[in-house]
């Protein structure tokens, strides 16, 4: 296999002519970068928002900020990690590896997914042009009615907020329709449905809470938006409406929402700890069914979001027990990567390092899950600082160190080059400590009654030192991340050439050149089990020989 | 939130009751000094407050046992199979194996089958039977940013500061709480009385717990309700069946009349303070703020944003966002003279 030019095409384009490709492209793979890109500028800001929060609280009665610009910042930061990094990012990852992992030329609506793209990038761009005009929404993430309506929410701050997510929604919803095609209709020759990598199986099933979750957001949105603007009464509790109708259309789309964003995660993990561990998934039959009984469980468990609104025991016990129920299937996936770890030869580089320290901090955040969903123990701590170290656990410790793996793994294929091993190493540490210091002291600030969104406490509390460990601790995440952005602005131009494919690995993405050429391949090698690349590079022992486990039937 | 040493200021309607108020007030001055600002979930002071507690720890104990094992695993295989100098071959390629995979399947299914019926007990433990018909019943409205109280059987109303009998010998009284909001949701949450339960406009929840020792319990506002969500402090205070009757039998009275304080009072009136507040025995009857009638009961002013003395009182209606910024309290641009006697006057509200 011939080493690819890193980049050959930069150097041939004037300025204004890239610029053009780029904001024209419906190629997969550009437009994967631009959303990746574009996450990572909004990861700044989220991170910035972040530590202006963890300032404001790092002592009692501090004035750095004032209620409202605090409010302002939770919601934003709140906003903006959830819609503007990590979903666009893994929607990114997807982007550019799906139709490579899967053998096809590209998405199967590429300008649908140019439009995803842009769509998305407007909804960021208006949703922080709040900041501009006139404030920022200071309504929380998740907005609950009545506080957003007219008579509570002047201005139109939170008029930004829902048209910001309306449009990037519509993206999502979007992708997850060409996602499901593409993974449906343009798998390369060979490969069933069986075979499929993980990564893409998950999200086979992402794309599909995608296209169940977005519309009940968008309807929502929508209803808010002529209470706003047109007089409609549906959360107007004053004259008749309902606020808990908000609360149950926004955690219909809620809690799937933290499976799409988990699940592309999860997938990128049952990619890497096989290849790093130089074994095969161990399981992948139950990783796959893991990934679908998720999804369907994922859409049965929006009101563990409301234990306290005063439901029925009924209802709490079976949102309480569907709850629980979802932890099995990934309790199972947990237990398959370790399978897969077990009785490997583990090559510590950073996709590793990072892809176990998601193992490693993702558990705790599942078991505070399970802790929440034991209804009156929530009845104790949601809307507490407990909440907000759990949620961090599953959403930074699960999904960003993942896609911090991710970075390591792929970014040479798109690049043709690799990411400092040395600078990843000392990221990972000092992020895997700053996280902990982060958010492990706020569990203990919930369980002594500090309620999560309040921008000031009092002395006598006894919260301030949970509080001051929490702020040393965002620090020392933001040393982590001048190191990973300094790492990738570095090895972008000058990074060590990578071959197509530095990790030895075994899914079709790594058969072609680093990074590929807009066609993808120039010849699909043959897929006959789930690891094509293991099978070319092991003919005396390839998977498909093996009896039933590695070489599924052939049902596509 | 610091809580005022000071024995509460207090004039009263006669000799009698003088006396007893005094008392009354020596009782809360000690109780209060003894008090620590506690919201721990771990320092429980009711049945469901414990009954959450020991739930906590029953699932700790499970979660824990089950973090250590996953987490040693990970360690164990994180060490035990790290790439050795010169190791270059490709490890057994192990595709999967049934029993093994049903196995940690079945495990899980079965422990959160335990944790499912454990917590349908706990659920109906805490929450199950109603309150009892002889409960003191209070209704308890989330405003943006303070808390209204009303007693519907005693005939008062406060604010702020929610007075409840004490467990005594021999008599556990229950409180019945009736949540509602007046603007947008709420949450009632003093960790050690109990879980909480959202104030949801449109609605009434209901949550009761039986009396806690005597004392006082603090919490604050858990759900996100706007600018001082921050400062939506709650103080219970639970006292003996004397002194709670003493205290109620003080808020049923009309305001006080003192001559002394006849230009602060008018000033009061003619302001338009009357709008938003009301001072039972006075033409002012507004019902958007707190109820003034007996402030000087309080221990702190605008929901524990501070303490309620002389200079707070001062400071607050001189300007109100240096205390609570934001708060629905609006700044009327009073003379410095004005603040004197309506603060002079307001200090007789006992
Ligand atoms: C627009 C309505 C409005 C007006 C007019 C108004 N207040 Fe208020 N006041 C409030 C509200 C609302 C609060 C509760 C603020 C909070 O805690 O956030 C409040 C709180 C107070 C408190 C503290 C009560 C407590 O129990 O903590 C005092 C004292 C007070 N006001 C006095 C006055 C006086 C004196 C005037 C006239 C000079 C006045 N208010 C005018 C709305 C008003
Ligand atoms: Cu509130």
């Amino acid at each position: 296999m011939a080493v690819a030019e890193p980049l050959a095409m930069r150097t041939e384009l004037s300025d204004t002519a890239r610029l053009r490709a780029w904001s024209t492209t419906v190629d997969h793979k550009r437009i994967g970068l631009l959303y990746v890109g574009t996450s990572l500028i909004f990861l700044v800001i989220g991170g910035l928002e972040a530590l202006l929060i963890r300032w404001q609280l790092w002592a009692p009665e501090l004035r750095v900020l004032g209620p409202t610009q605090f409010n302002q910042l939770f919601t934003m930061h709140g906003t903006t990690m959830i819609f503007f990094v990590v979903m666009p990012m893994l929607l990114g990852f997807a982007n550019y590896l799906v139709p490579l992992m899967i053998g096809a030329r590209d998405m199967a609506f590429p300008r649908l997914n140019a439009l995803s793209y842009w769509l998305y990038a407007l909804g960021g761009a208006l949703t922080h042009f709040s900041f501009f005009a006139g404030g920022a929404p200071d309504v929380g993430w998740f907005a609950y009615a009545p506080l957003t309506e007219y008579t509570f929410s002047r201005g139109h701050s939170t008029d930004y907020w829902i048209l910001g997510l309306l449009v990037s929604g519509l993206g999502s919803l979007f992708t997850g329709i060409n996602l499901l095609t593409t993974i449906l209709a343009l798998r390369a020759p060979g490969m069933n449905l069986a075979r499929m990598p993980l990564f893409v199986w998950m999200m086979l099933v992402d794309a599909i809470l995608l296209i169940f979750a977005i519309p009940p957001l968008t309807a929502a949105q929508l209803m808010l938006l002529l209470d706003r603007s047109l007089g409609a009464h549906f959360f107007d509790t004053q004259a008749g409406g309902s606020a808990l109708l908000w609360q149950h259309l926004f955690w219909f789309f809620g809690h799937p929402e933290v499976y799409i964003l988990a699940l592309p995660a999860f997938g990128m993990i049952s990619e890497i700890v096989p290849v790093f561990s130089r074994k095969v998934i161990f399981g992948y039959e139950s990783v796959a069914a893991a990934t679908v009984t998720i999804g369907v469980i994922s859409m049965g468990v929006w009101a563990h979001h409301m234990f306290t609104v005063g439901m029925s025991d009924v209802l709490d016990a079976i949102f309480s027990g569907a709850s629980f129920l979802i932890a099995v299937p990934t309790g199972i996936k947990m237990f398959n990567w370790i399978a897969t770890l077990y009785g490997g030869r583990l090559r510590f580089e950073s996709p590793l390092l990072f892809a176990v320290g998601f193992l490693a901090m993702f558990v705790m955040g599942g078991l505070t899950g399970i802790m929440l969903a034991a209804v009156p123990i929530d009845w104790q701590v949601s809307d507490s600082y407990f909440v907000v170290a759990h949620f961090h656990y599953v959403l930074f410790g699960g999904s960003l160190f993942a896609i911090m793996a991710g970075f390591f793994y792929w970014f040479p294929k798109a690049s043709g080059r690799r990411l400092s091993e040395r600078l990843g190493r000392w990221q990972f540490w000092i992020m895997l400590a700053g996280f902990n210091l982060t958010f492990g002291p706020m569990h203990v600030a919930g369980l002594l009654g500090m309620p999560r969104r309040i921008y000031t406490y009092s002395d006598d509390r006894g919260w301030t030192l949970w509080n001051q460990l929490a702020t040393v601790g965002a620090l020392v995440l933001g040393v982590a991340f001048v190191l990973f952005f300094w790492n990738l602005f570095v090895s972008w131009r000058r990074g060590a050439p990578a071959g197509d494919d530095p990790w030895d690995a075994w899914t079709l993405e790594w058969a072609t050149h680093s990074p590929p050429a807009p066609y993808n391949f120039e010849t699909i090698p043959p897929v006959h089990s789930r690891r094509p690349l293991w099978d070319l590079k092991h003919p005396q022992d390839p998977d498909w020989i093996l009896p039933d486990r590695a070489q599924p039937e052939v049902i596509a | 939130m610091l809580l005022p040493r000071v024995e509460p200021k207090r004039s009263a309607h006669g000799w009698t009751s003088r006396v007893a108020l005094v008392g009354w007030g020596v009782l809360l001055a000690g109780n209060v000094a003894a008090a620590a600002e506690d919201l721990s979930v771990f320092s429980p002071a009711t049945r469901p407050a414990s009954s959450i507690r020991d739930l906590f720890f029953l699932v700790l104990g499970i979660a824990g046992v089950i973090l250590l094992i996953v987490e040693g695993l990970i360690f164990y295989c994180a060490y035990r199979f790290r790439q050795r100098r010169g190791e270059k071959s490709e490890p057994p390629q192990i595709y999967g194996s049934t029993p093994i995979e049903v196995a940690w399947t079945v495990a899980p299914l079965l422990t959160v089958f335990v944790l499912f019926l454990v917590v349908v007990r706990s659920v109906t433990e805490v929450r199950g039977e109603s309150p009892p018909a002889d409960s003191l019943r209070v209704i308890a409205i989330g405003h943006q940013w303070w808390w209204e109280f009303v007693y519907p059987d005693l005939g008062i109303r406060t604010a702020n500061e929610l007075y409840i009998p004490c467990r005594e010998e021999g008599s556990t009284p229950t409180i019945a709480l009736e949540l509602q909001s007046a603007d947008v949701i709420h949450s009632f949450w003093v960790p050690r009385l109990g879980g909480k339960t959202d104030h949801i406009p449109g609605r009434t929840n209901r949550m009761w717990f039986d009396a806690p020792e005597r004392g006082a319990y603090h919490g604050q506002c858990a759900e996100y309700c706007g600018t001082q969500h921050a400062n939506m402090k709650l103080l219970v205070v639970a006292e003996s069946a004397e002194e709670f009757r003493l205290w109620h039998e003080q808020e049923r009275r009309e305001a006080n009349h003192e001559a002394a304080v006849d230009a602060g009072r008018e000033r009061f009136l003619a302001l338009n303070c009357i709008n938003c507040h009301t001072i039972r025995g006075t033409a002012a009857a507004g019902t958007v703020g707190p109820d003034l009638t007996h402030l000087m009961a309080r221990r702190t002013l605008a929901a524990g944003a501070c303490v309620n003395d002389h200079e707070h009182l001062t400071q607050w209606l001189a300007d109100p966002d240096a205390i609570k910024p934001g708060s629905e309290m609006p700044n009327l641009h009073l003379s410095r003279q004005d603040v004197d006697l309506i603060v002079a006057y307001l200090s007789t509200l006992h």
